[in-house]
């Protein structure tokens, strides 16, 4: 798994490219976003056009980053959900909780 | 489509599973509890499915049950423990594939599991695997070994053509 961050404005747009799995993937997400919200970072796009697979850890390390997120007075957006993850997210009921977008002007607009 | 050497020459994987198929094979790994072997089952599950010429979507999902399977058995059963081992068995049928996974943990009551859609639950980081695994393939049982640990057993019928 490997993100590159772009900025656009004050939003922090992280392109992730590989698999959010159990280890490696999860903890790269994680360190990231973190990272970020400690420089006070909080308006936060992640990208997962490129993300080609992921597992209930990775959908579960969504989760947690959007908790985080918000709970440090953030927002996070999801954007470009392929197929698979939209699927997995919605089986689960978390298609509505988080916000996504697949388009990038409009989820910065949303900011 | 993929092929195979069959006598001297190339012919369609359809038709070696057809060749194979009036008998039930298995391909049984005994694996150390180590989560980097993940990767190697996901492997030999998606060699299988290509095989057996399941489509794209659902030889995917069949793999990610498989995984989340052994992702359960390596952490949650058998602790991490590298002593302990994950007996992942694969019988191809003509019509399906099943696959057990066998851990030596200390087993855990399935009925115990909460849903990961309640509302308490919903954002909750953990606690989707099992419920995906149910999700998509056809049969799940999990059974109590009598020498301890736990046995998920799964199976996914081919489509018909």
């Amino acid at each position: 798994m490997k993100i590159e961050t772009r900025t656009v404005g004050d939003v922090k747009i992280l392109d992730c490219n590989g698999r959010i799995t159990l280890g490696e993937g999860t903890m790269v997400v994680r360190k990231t976003v973190l990272d970020l919200l400690k420089d006070n970072e909080k308006k936060i796009i992640l990208n997962l056009a490129e993300v080609n697979y992921i597992d209930s850890s990775g959908i579960g390390e969504l989760v947690s980053t959007y908790t985080t997120v918000t709970n440090s007075g953030g927002k996070l957006i999801l954007l470009n959900l392929t197929k698979k993850i939209q699927e997995l997210l919605a089986i689960t009921k978390l298609l509505t909780v988080f916000h996504v977008f697949d388009d990038e002007q409009v989820a910065l607009a949303s900011f | 489509m993929r092929a195979g050497i069959y006598g001297l020459k190339w012919v369609p994987k359809s038709y070696l599973y057809r060749r194979m198929n009036t008998t039930t094979n298995q391909v049984e790994v005994i694996i150390s509890s180590v989560l980097d072997n993940l990767d190697l089952i996901q492997i030999l599950t998606d060699s299988l499915t290509d095989f057996m010429s399941f489509d794209e979507d659902t030889a995917h999902w069949i793999g990610m049950s498989v995984r989340e399977s052994v992702t359960n058995a390596i952490q949650h059963g058998n602790k991490l423990d590298v002593n302990k081992k994950v007996d992942i068995c694969f019988e191809v049928q003509p019509d399906r594939i099943s696959i057990s996974v066998k851990d030596q943990g200390a087993g855990f009551c399935v009925d115990n599991i909460p849903s990961p859609l309640n509302a308490d639950n919903l954002l909750k980081p953990s606690g989707r695997g099992i419920f995906y695994i149910r999700t998509f393939m056809d049969k799940v049982e999990f059974r109590s070994l009598s020498q301890g640990g736990m046995e998920v057993y799964m199976m996914k019928k081919l489509s018909p053509n």
